[in-house]
């Protein structure tokens, strides 16, 4: 019993942290189709923003836990703002339209780009942001030993679900949106600039990205190759979930994470090849995804 | 057996490539270029597929198997004989990929390419995760031997393998630029401009994106089981999805216009990153990451479009016949 309570809460925490992962990912997919192989890179540049800017905070060994979440927020704003608008700008406004698996291509050597500007802009000795993870202590639940800020994190994570859904579904520019998702070249014809549609998204996806590595930042040590990593499991959620929707992301992220936590405690030699293994049933039974629409076949 | 131009060149580069190599480059040189060359069998398994429209950003699953079938066969089979490990390793990746294959062959695009990456990182997951492989570390491929004779390290092991890569390579290659010209091979193609209208012709583009997935899977088994017997080595990074994005580069730079493509691409590819770690450790991914972007922007057809780009150019604009039932690609 008690390790069924423990899988459930590592799970949604984990699921947590896949869905912040995910989330601006398949924002992306979703009104762009851009499968963004740099959105790890994202990631990584949100945590060294994150513990560079903590660091700097509690460099004279005091402050206070609220003052430091304001800090790995505004961090992360500043970072993906920054980048996404750069590479936004510099690169994929050039690129746009050309055919899918391109721009896969294009994005992956976007990766290789910002995974050696980072080593040259942050070094390559780790970055530690621990303070807020301890100054917020642990609590117990029946019996279990958690961390507070993993459940901060969890309450985060439903917060960015909850604001993306509302965005995207009540209000105008939402819907908007949807309707750039759901028929580009309509959406064009009726009056929509598809292009700043674009600019937009990418940035918000971007800003996702380097939040969820900002809010990872102080739980792990940030070093060089934390974003691919990251990548493959973002995909794998975005993957289970339906590539672009939201509510798909979500329930992807909890089968993962719950999959992930069952196998670490069960299982702890399928801890990597639980979440593929998932992903790859999932795929066989609805190769769509969850929650993904079938598209037609154009001759 | 009539050879055309592209087959004797082969011949004569093999021939060349094995005397230069065995008599006058210093072993470092060879050691390199056997690596490229076997990394190279990889690349044509995802031309292969290119070829056909799709991108496996997991060829790294195969490239592993072979490699770790070398590698196991050697420790756990006693196997030693390092053609019988190399065939070893094939089997096991036709095998896998007809399994594999009925999967995947349902998916397009960026699906394909995702859930081929995700089956190379559940290889990895597996392969990280035990410990009698090594665990992250990988572990040691036995002394083997060739024909009888035992390779034991040093220069006569370098000039081996060479010879064994420089000969595999050519033969492989050989049997692709027939293939590729072949029924199957040019179906390939068209399923790539339009698999709905290869359907309505009465083919089935499933069943040939199959076999040709299975065929892709040998061959870069083969350069798998050929590096680890080259670097004498094998660890789960060979199927680590960034590997797999690296022979998905070499694929690009070199094009898929040519047997030769990913070998020539592959070499250069191994020279520039022997060089660039060497003097700028921290920015050769960032320079790989410019050249891809200009070789999309630019080259689009590969490095290998350099050498042809004179015998296409001269295609007369002005044949609406040809242009209107299809014409033939050049």
């Amino acid at each position: 019993m008690l390790s069924f309570l423990a899988v459930l809460i590592d799970g949604t925490i984990y699921a947590s942290w896949l869905f912040l992962v995910a989330a601006g990912l398949t924002v992306i997919y979703g009104v762009m189709r851009i499968l963004n192989m740099a959105h790890g890179s994202f990631y990584a540049i949100g945590a060294y923003a994150a513990a560079s800017a903590i660091g700097w905070y509690f460099a004279d060994g005091t402050g206070s836990a609220g003052v430091s979440f304001l800090i790995l927020i505004g961090a992360a704003l500043v970072a993906g703002l920054v980048v996404g608008t750069l590479v936004e700008r510099g690169l994929l406004r050039f690129m746009y339209g050309r055919d899918e698996t391109l721009m896969v291509i294009i994005t992956y050597a976007l990766l290789l780009i910002l995974e050696d500007a980072m080593k040259i802009v942050f070094g390559v000795n780790p970055y530690f942001a621990y303070q807020p993870y301890t100054a917020l202590g642990r609590s117990t639940i029946a019996g279990l030993k958690v961390s507070n800020y993993d459940l901060v994190l969890i309450g985060i994570a439903v917060a960015v679900g909850l604001a993306l859904w509302g965005w995207l579904e009540r209000t105008n520019l939402g819907k908007i949106l949807r309707a750039v998702i759901h028929d580009r070249e309509v959406a064009r014809a009726m009056g929509v600039n598809v292009r700043r549609m674009f600019t937009l998204t990418f940035l918000i996806g971007t800003t996702l990205g380097a939040l969820a590595g900002a809010l990872t930042a102080p739980s792990i040590s940030v070093v060089p190759g934390i974003g691919v990593e990251v990548i493959v499991l973002a995909f794998a959620v975005v993957v289970v979930g339906g590539m672009g929707s939201i509510e798909g992301a979500a329930v992807g992220a909890l089968l993962l994470g719950l999959s992930r936590a069952a196998a670490v405690h069960f299982a702890p030699q399928f801890e990597l090849f639980v979440i593929y293994g998932v992903m790859s049933l999932v795929l066989a039974i609805r190769p769509q995804g969850l929650f993904g629409r079938t598209l037609v076949r154009k001759i | 057996m009539r050879l055309d131009k592209t087959e004797l060149a082969l011949v004569g580069l093999a021939v060349v490539l094995m005397l230069a190599g065995t008599l006058a480059a210093p072993g470092w040189l060879i050691f390199l270029i056997t690596v490229a060359l076997a990394k190279a069998l990889v690349v044509q398994g995802v031309v292969m597929q290119m070829k056909a429209g799709l991108v496996s950003f997991g060829q790294g699953l195969f490239y592993c198997v072979g490699g770790y079938a070398v590698g196991m066969g050697g420790q756990f089979l006693g196997l030693n004989a390092g053609l019988v490990l190399l065939a070893l390793g094939v089997i096991a990746a036709v095998v896998l990929a007809m399994v594999l294959g009925l999967l995947l062959t349902r998916y397009r695009e960026i699906f394909f390419a995702m859930l081929s990456l995700a089956f190379s990182m559940i290889l990895y997951g597996v392969l990280v995760k035990s410990q009698e492989l090594g665990s992250t570390d990988g572990f040691n491929v036995k002394a083997w031997t060739l024909l009888g004779r035992t390779i034991e390290g040093g220069e006569q092991a370098t000039h081996t393998v060479f010879i064994l890569t420089v000969l595999t390579a050519a033969t492989v290659a050989f049997i692709l630029h027939r293939f590729y010209r072949s029924a199957m091979g040019m179906t390939c193609e068209a399923i790539r401009e339009n698999e709905v209208r290869v359907e309505f012709l009465g083919l089935s583009p499933r069943w040939i994106n199959y076999a040709n997935y299975v065929a892709a899977a040998a061959v870069s088994a083969l350069g798998g089981g050929l590096t680890a017997l080259a670097t004498g080595h094998v660890d789960p990074d060979m199927a680590y999805w960034t590997t797999s994005g690296e022979f998905v580069f070499i694929a690009l730079l070199g094009g898929t216009g040519s047997v030769f493509a990913p070998f020539l691409a592959a070499i250069v590819f191994a020279l520039v990153r022997t060089y660039a770690i060497e003097f700028l450790p921290n920015a050769w991914q960032m320079i790989l990451g410019f050249t891809l972007l200009g070789i999309v922007v630019f080259l689009p057809k590969g490095l290998w479009s350099l050498f042809t780009r004179r015998a296409v150019a001269p295609v007369p604009s002005s044949s609406p016949t040809n242009a209107r039932t299809g014409g033939v690609r050049a």
